[in-house]
């Protein structure tokens, strides 16, 4: 009797975590896909997704938000089978992928240029990165230094989980400089989300921030920025981006594990087909010139 | 017979949903311990805690919760000195002075109050209350530890109502008649007698509310502006250990250093929350005893 119960016990376990776990092939079980990561590009890979299954009903795309980091670190616990980006993939976090068997492929899909966004009663029109560089780490703190009222500057950063922040930080914070060990001041406000960014730009005339370029709009202003002093200042435009012209622009990524196949390839294959690039100009990215 | 196997039956189910609480308990701080100290091996503990830099996904990583702590701190603290004399006056006036029928209005509504789920009160603060600070206090942004203190204090106040109320209601009744024979008016009646009387329960109300807000975290990191600086007063920006741990955990990658970095600071905030109970629980049972 008590064996008996002992088995029925292991039984009803065992079926348990089999009910528990997610097949893993795509495809087998109604095809359906997860796409995890970057913020910045959610609003186009919604479209896209949108689009995709429109005329493929047994199909079901999955599309969640969170940051360049969350995607790559969802990529390697399992949990997507697309992980978006708005920076490229960290040497260090390659090696943490290989040693769990995942082999991260890349594929740049359009461009984005980053928005510097000020309030629309803040009088700046124009900075230069040298300027950017010195705001953001807290060397400039009075918006009078760059020529614009008497006011101390609010510096808005995004979560370091973002690829927007990562990209900045190496960018216009440390110059492309690899052994550069500067950071964000500590005094930077760590903002949630690019709308949390937009939300406070839109209400604070003190502050500054980063945001991409679809967040521009008669809300809020966005500089124009120049490589130097000397330099010419530049709007971002998708125009500008293309042209490689605007200093502050980035391509956008689609990491999968392997080469993609079946639905994941197909999903793309769309991304980059010219449809899917038209799409890309429409959320107000830049597509990449063939 | 049968009875009596019922009977068993459910008694000894019952005794599992008993123990299963304290079970579960066990077992989360075995589970933070374990991951906090492989974390505190490898960093040191005296250099996680005073540490003043939090740079978390940087290379080299610094990890110090120095202005994390001192974030929660000022959040926490001005919470109770809002949350605490607003709460006990409350609960004198819904249990000593208000009539029957606003009594029952206030009570309901404070419970209501209890039920509203911290995101919306986040929400409707940042939209409401953090430019309202700004402009009020004429401080840079309204993203401070002050707008995140008042939040709190919201979410403290049910709490800390509904235990003081119970702990001045359970005063024997001789004892405010005595007081009243003797001569005393109303308000000396309330607060040497009847306030002196309930202290333990309002202490262990207190405290308990403390607990509610140290443990917070949705509100607290939509209004606080999340700059992990040490602040030099309530009016500025600040980011909590909760918050942290919220905003990051999606990053991390299983088993990473920051993974367990996220750890420590929960171990950190559960013995802190820990200590906080069990304060309450010596004060609540010093109430019961007399």
């Amino acid at each position: 009797m008590k064996r008996f119960k002992l088995t029925a016990v292991i039984f009803f376990a065992v079926l348990f975590i089999c009910a528990c776990t997610r097949p893993k092939e795509n495809g087998k079980y109604g095809a359906s896909m997860q796409i995890k990561g970057s913020d910045t590009i959610v609003n186009l890979i919604q479209v896209w997704a949108e689009r995709f299954v429109a005329d493929k009903p047994e199909m079901n795309v999955g599309v969640t938000g969170g940051g360049s980091g969350t995607g790559f670190a969802a990529l390697m616990n399992g949990t997507c089978d697309i992980a978006m980006s708005s920076r490229e993939i960290e040497d260090k976090e390659r090696t943490l992928a290989e040693n769990k068997n995942i082999n991260p492929v890349e594929f740049i899909v359009g461009l984005d240029g980053l928005a510097i966004l000020v309030n629309k009663n803040n009088p700046v029109d124009n900075l230069t990165i040298e300027q950017l560089r010195d705001i953001f780490m807290a060397k400039i703190t009075n918006w009078k230094e760059v020529g614009g009222q008497d006011r101390k500057i609010v510096i808005l950063s995004r979560e370091s989980n973002s690829g927007t922040h990562m990209f900045f930080k190496e960018h216009v914070i440390r110059r492309g400089d690899k052994n550069s060990k500067d950071e964000f001041a500590p005094q930077s406000l760590l903002m949630p989300s690019s709308q949390a960014i937009y939300d406070e730009v839109y209400q604070n005339p003190n502050a500054l921030g980063y945001v991409g370029m679809g967040f521009i709009n008669n809300g809020i202003k966005a500089v124009s920025v120049a490589v130097n002093a000397s330099g010419a200042y530049i709007y971002p435009t998708p125009d500008n981006v293309m042209s490689g012209k605007y200093p502050v622009s980035r391509p956008l990524y689609l990491y999968t594990d392997g080469q993609p196949k079946g639905m994941v390839k197909e999903f793309i294959d769309y991304a980059l087909s010219d449809e899917g690039q038209k799409i890309v100009l429409e959320t107000d990215f830049v597509p990449i010139i063939n | 017979m049968k009875r009596k196997i019922l009977d068993s039956i459910i008694e000894k189910i019952i005794f599992i949903c008993g123990i299963l609480a304290i079970i579960f308990v066990i077992l989360i701080f075995g589970f933070l311990l374990k991951e906090g100290f492989s974390f505190f091996k490898e960093c040191g503990i005296t250099k996680f805690i005073l540490g003043k830099f939090w740079y978390p996904t940087s290379d080299p990583a610094q990890f110090g919760i120095l202005p994390l702590i001192i974030g929660s701190l000022f959040v926490t603290v001005g919470a109770c000195i809002i949350a605490v004399p607003l709460g006990v006056m409350a609960a004198l006036y819904i249990s000593e002075i208000a009539p029957q029928a606003i009594k029952d209005i206030l009570k309901s509504f404070v419970e209501l109050m209890a039920a509203i789920p911290s995101v919306v009160i986040g929400f409707v603060g940042m939209v409401t209350l953090v430019p309202l600070v700004r402009t009020l206090f004429g401080v840079p942004t309204g993203l401070t530890a002050f707008s995140g203190s008042i939040m709190l204090a919201f979410m403290a106040m049910p709490t800390i109502v509904t235990i003081s109320e119970d702990a001045i209601r359970s005063v024997p009744w001789q004892y405010k008649e005595g007081a009243l024979a003797l001569g005393a008016t109303k308000w000396q009646t309330i607060r040497r007698i009847v306030l002196k009387a309930a202290m333990p329960g309002i202490i262990a109300a207190i405290m308990l509310g403390i607990g509610r807000v140290i443990g917070e975290t949705m509100a607290v990191m939509m209004v606080t502006g999340n700059a992990a600086h040490i602040p030099g007063s309530i009016f500025e920006p600040v980011r909590t250990m909760t918050a942290t741990i919220a905003a990051e955990m999606g990053e991390t990658v299983r088993g990473g250093l920051h993974y367990r970095a996220l750890f420590a600071i929960g171990l950190v905030l559960f013995v802190i929350t820990f200590l906080v109970n069990f304060v309450a629980d010596l004060f609540l049972g010093k109430s019961k005893r007399k």
